[in-house]
């Protein structure tokens, strides 16, 4: 099994690719249609503008082929703003439609806390996780981001809380994505990509 | 259960190799960035940082290399910075792994530089380098390597350089850096107090007490050090149970 890398030009792309080869795993960089729809599983990174990830899906014509696989049942991993792609549309880039996969919208973080939400954060389980597996509960992750899925609805299986409470780990049937950045977040961000891979074997 | 105060080891190399020294003079060689990047990855550091001080031209290409090798080692992330003055610049060292970019003379001299950089990479990778002196009740911005006046208070250039598009700042107190007297409180917490991102306060860590105080009473969200790390005076480990004693939230390594 390869894990197949939607490489839209992200910043962390090289980064994630070295996290799962440390895990021992293969994984290919695709960003043609053709790649997408051959995938055994596909990770979605992400970092940055929500614009320029959705725009750069679009012109490589990878959000129909995505959307089938996800529908056919094909694991798939989103990372920060690959969770956010996830949903209806964000605050960021209110003119941009998301992937539409879940109901729901990415919104702004309150002002009232320091922005990006940067750095090393707990989470609070809500319910059984397949990705938060062998995780300590008290275990930090690494998150850098302003924007968040807010009233995220069934698919949260995880929370975190920096002036509002948001989705940071989600699954549902084969979808599942993280907000903060596994492949930055030492031994348990390890653990969550390594749970992932068992599920995508 | 809340943000976790952050301890960033920084590594200034001449491109190459780790080098220790105040002000540029008499530098001497600290070790080789791989190896201190594969230990502060184990000892629970929580990102890092590599400068590249010379920053000449003909040794980008060393420099790039460094970036290359000690991302390789680290599960944590990664800032880099030193010479950074165009967006092509700043692409090469993400492209070589960084996670974020650091900008310093080269944003004071043209502050667009900020809004370039964080419309490619969003602002939660430009990292705006503030190098503050005391000067009479007010903190003056240096430039080239904390030598020469910006004439222009702190303050007023954190919150340009963070309205430009700057998601953090990484804020050296001139007066206290290689001094190992302790952070610079007043500075820090002004600085802190006056803009809504992350701040990173620099120079002056010698003693636990000195990173306690910095984010009791500075209110930074990270703390930088260099040679106390490179040196083992000060182990990270120790740090972060000595603050997590004393109830400031740090991530404890495992």
């Amino acid at each position: 099994m390869k894990v197949t890398l939607v490489d839209h030009g992200a910043g962390n792309v090289a980064s994630v690719e070295r996290a799962l080869r440390r895990l021992g795993a293969e994984s290919l960089r695709a960003n043609s249609p053709a790649c997408i729809a051959e995938a055994d599983a596909l990770l979605l990174p992400g970092v940055g503008h929500f614009a320029a990830l959705i725009r750069v899906l679009d012109d490589l014509r990878l959000r129909a082929p995505l959307l089938e696989a996800i529908s056919h049942g094909v694991q798939f991993l989103g990372i920060c703003l690959g969770l956010q792609a996830l949903y209806e549309c964000s605050e960021e880039a209110p003119d941009l439609a998301g992937l539409r996969v879940l109901p729901g919208n990415v919104r702004a973080l309150p002002p009232s806390v320091k922005l990006p939400h940067m750095g090393w954060n707990q989470v609070q389980m809500k319910r059984k996780s397949h990705l938060l597996e062998g995780i300590d509960a008290n275990a930090y992750f690494y998150f850098a981001h302003s924007y968040a899925a807010i009233d995220a609805g069934e698919a949260t299986v995880a929370t975190c809380t920096h002036g509002v409470e948001f989705t940071a780990v989600l699954e549902e049937k084969n979808i599942h994505a993280v907000q903060f950045h596994p492949e930055k977040s030492g031994a348990a961000g390890a653990r969550v990509l390594q749970n992932f891979l068992r599920l995508a074997a | 259960m809340s943000l976790a105060h952050r301890i960033i080891p920084c590594l200034d190399t001449d491109g190459a190799r780790v080098v220790k020294g105040v002000n540029f003079v008499g530098l001497r060689d600290a070790g080789d960035p791989v190896a201190l990047a594969a230990r502060y990855n184990a000892e629970g550091a929580d990102e890092l940082v590599v400068l590249d001080i010379a920053a000449s031209r003909d040794r980008r290409p060393t420099f790039l290399e460094t970036i290359r090798r000690v991302a390789a080692e680290l599960a944590i992330p990664l800032t880099a910075g030193g010479g950074i003055r165009t967006l092509e610049d700043a692409r090469a060292v993400v492209r070589a792994g960084a996670d974020k970019i650091t900008v310093n003379t080269a944003a004071v001299e043209r502050p667009e530089l900020i809004s370039e950089l964080s419309m490619e990479f969003g602002a939660q990778a430009v990292v705006l380098a503030i190098d503050a002196k005391r000067t009479g009740n007010r903190w003056d911005v240096m430039v080239r390597g904390g030598r020469d006046s910006a004439s222009r208070e702190a303050s007023v250039w954190a919150k340009q350089g963070v309205a430009l598009g700057a998601g953090e700042i990484l804020l050296t107190s001139v007066d206290r850096d290689g001094t190992q007297s302790g952070f610079d409180i007043p500075l820090t917490a002004a600085i802190a107090k006056s803009v809504s991102v992350p701040v990173i306060a620099s120079g002056g860590a010698k003693l636990p007490e000195h990173f306690a105080d910095i984010f009791a009473q500075g209110a930074a969200d990270a703390a930088l050090a260099a040679s106390i790390f490179h040196d083992n005076v000060q182990p990270i480990r120790a740090l972060k149970s000595y603050l997590g004693e004393r109830g400031i939230e740090v991530r404890l390594p495992c």
